[in-house]
């Protein structure tokens, strides 16, 4: 994090930290990359924010080193390390005009009075802030702040931005807008970029890579597809969208990939069943499975009820029961849907082999 | 709305007595007094003309603004420390700091004033001892003097100046702070550039409420000035029960008044009532 305009490269490893009896964060190790954009993800309490504090300085790990670029950096204080930042609720100086915020860093740096002025204007332009210069944060908009404090965080090329979910107070068509300018802003400035959220579509949407996080637990990191359609338990696969689960029996490889009994129907999987034998959990996401009047020889399929309905304009969300009870949704066409229902509701479900995949059974 | 109209009459019912005992011991004897002003010993303007002309009156009126601005810095300045302290330290040292602001309320205003004089008297306990470890050889004169009564008055006065101060430090956001660390700036740069101007309100608060205070301040003054440091209080005093010139004591009392009003109506304009508290 210390040379300017240079992505940086981090190391965390076996990262821990308790508040008294409260573990917030155990046995981390996680490689961010140059100029990566990673996502920490996970419901609140569950140790991203504690780790991105950890990164800025703010709070010391009671285990584990941190490197930045090969140095060890956990013993440095926050002022050092310069990890650009961009807080809940934004942070800015609220007595100091959009210009004076932006400059703040500079001024830090003790940088001449040309060159604030040049990179200040730079930034300005850059995050679309020309004529609000002289302007205090009070009188911007949402937005506008949000704006200011990028432009501030940037200003003095960090080697890593460190953004604690900078979006949550912005409504919807206004995040849109500004996911769309961070993305433009990582491009442009190269630099590394590691985003906190709770909301999973911003995460898959936004990031090169998501870290999944619950109880003080990294679970999960990889890219969004990876982590959506691979997931490596029960929890990541839940806490990134909507999934079907459904009991399996008498797992076991076949080939390439895997096959086991999926109410008393052969199914037959792409994923190999290394970390699971026997009773499994088969996960299929809503819009991977599809309706059909029957399943066709080889193909996966169960049969099921549909019970409900909900239109959602692009598509329908369907719900049905197994033969053997157990409930699932699935995303399909809005005419499909309707034909499922009136056809005396009996229908086939069926998915292709690559989208199904194995979780052990219970737990998490 | 109909729950806030009763509710605000409710107030104003709660409020009633307070107000009809203003009205009654304040307003009503000023409005005498404003008209005593105007018609001793003789009807007229008479007593604001020797106001202006007077050079004791004036004389009198430019020390109590000195010594009033002197005290208002040092007393903000040092409340500004131990507030810090009280809201931002540690457990213990809150405890110590909140102690030193409480206690001083417990003792009367009398007794501090004389407790100052034992300390700062030619043969008080701080001139004995600089003279006994042979520091100065003639005791200062450290009491019946300006500087003591500087002394007196910020001693009494700091606790009051705190209350403004730490509601101003309570409700800044910390995460502010966080920010300008983050961006590199040292824990000093940061209280200057981003700690103090976020608490202007609540210095600009504390500073008028001394100000207003030391205006009229009379016990400390008259004990501690020993009749050589006379503040406009004492000056009113001193025309009413000895003089007796009642009508100048009067007009000096009116333009005391209109003047603390006058910064009062300034103070309300820049800081909401909420944050002096």
């Amino acid at each position: 994090m210390q040379q300017p305009g240079r992505a940086a490269e981090i190391k965390a490893i076996g990262i821990g930290k308790s508040f008294g009896s409260f573990r917030a964060l155990d046995n981390l190790t996680l490689d961010i990359g140059r100029g990566e954009f990673l996502t920490l993800l996970g419901p609140s309490g569950s140790g991203k924010t504690t780790f991105l504090m950890i990164l800025a300085g703010f709070v010391q790990p009671t285990e584990g080193r941190l490197f930045s670029d090969g140095t060890d950096i956990t013993d440095r204080p926050a002022e050092q390390r310069a990890a650009g930042m961009v807080f809940q609720g934004y942070a800015l100086f609220p007595h100091m005009s959009v210009e004076a915020n932006i400059a703040f860093p500079l001024k830090v740096r003790k940088k001449s009075a040309t060159e604030i002025r040049k990179r200040v204007g730079e930034m300005i332009e850059r995050v679309g802030l020309v004529g609000h210069e002289k302007k205090l944060p009070s009188q911007l908009s949402g937005g506008q702040q949000q704006r200011v404090a990028l432009a501030r965080a940037l200003v003095f090329e960090p080697g890593v931005l460190l953004l604690d979910e900078p979006f949550s107070a912005l409504d919807k068509s206004l995040r849109g807008q500004m996911q769309a300018e961070m993305k433009r802003l990582h491009q442009e400035t190269g630099t590394t970029f590691v985003f906190v959220t709770h909301d999973q579509s911003e995460a898959l949407a936004l990031s090169s890579r998501v870290a999944i996080f619950n109880h003080g637990k990294l679970l999960q990191v990889g890219a969004p597809d990876d982590v959506y359609d691979r997931p490596d338990n029960r929890f990541v696969a839940e806490f990134l969208g909507e999934i079907n689960m459904l009991p399996l029996k008498g797992v076991k490889p076949a080939g390439h990939g895997s096959t086991g009994l999926c109410e008393d129907r052969a199914v037959s999987m792409h994923c190999k069943a290394e970390k699971v034998r026997g009773d499994a959990i088969l996960a299929i996401r809503p819009e991977h499975m599809s309706i059909a009047r029957e399943a066709a020889s080889g193909e996966n399929g169960i049969a099921a009820t549909a019970i409900a309905s909900t239109y959602l304009g692009a598509a329908t969300k369907l719900d049905l029961t197994t033969r053997q009870g157990a409930k699932v949704t699935v995303s399909v066409p809005n005419e499909v849907a309707a034909a499922a229902l009136s056809k005396g509701n009996s229908v086939w479900l069926t998915w292709p082999a690559e989208k199904g995949f194995l979780l052990p059974e219970g737990g998490q | 709305m109909r729950g806030t109209l009763s509710d605000r009459m409710g107030a104003a019912l709660l409020m009633a007595p307070l107000l009809l005992f203003l009205v009654l011991a304040y307003a009503w004897p000023f409005l005498g007094v404003v008209k005593w002003s105007f018609t001793l010993p003789t009807p007229g303007l008479g007593q604001y003309q020797a106001l202006l002309t007077d050079d004791l009156v004036q004389s009198v009126f430019i020390r109590t603004l000195r010594i009033a601005a002197i005290v208002t810095v040092v007393s903000v300045a040092a409340a500004y420390a131990i507030t810090v302290v009280w809201v931002r330290g540690s457990p213990a040292q809150r405890l110590i700091a909140e102690f030193c602001i409480l206690v001083p309320f417990w003792i009367s205003v009398l007794t501090r004033a004389f407790g100052w004089v034992a300390l700062l008297s030619n043969r008080g306990l701080i001139n004995t001892w600089l003279q006994s470890i042979g520091f100065i050889s003639e005791p200062l004169a450290l009491v019946r003097n300006e500087f003591g009564v500087i002394v007196g008055m910020t001693h009494f006065l700091i606790p009051f100046a705190v209350f403004p101060l730490a509601s101003a430090m309570r409700s800044l956001d910390e995460r502010v702070l966080l920010a300008a660390r983050g961006l590199g700036s040292s824990r000093m740069r940061t209280f200057w550039t981003v700690f103090v101007p976020m608490t202007r309100s609540g210095i600009i608060g504390s500073a008028m409420i001394v100000f207003v205070f030391s205006l009229g301040f009379f016990v400390t003054p008259a004990i501690l000035g020993g009749g050589r440091s006379v503040m406009i209080a004492e000056l009113i005093y001193l025309r009413i029960f000895q003089s007796p010139d009642w009508g100048l004591g009067a007009a000096i009392s009116v333009v005391l008044v209109v003047f603390v009003g006058a910064l009062m109506a300034l103070l309300f304009r820049h800081v909401k009532p909420k944050h002096l508290v």
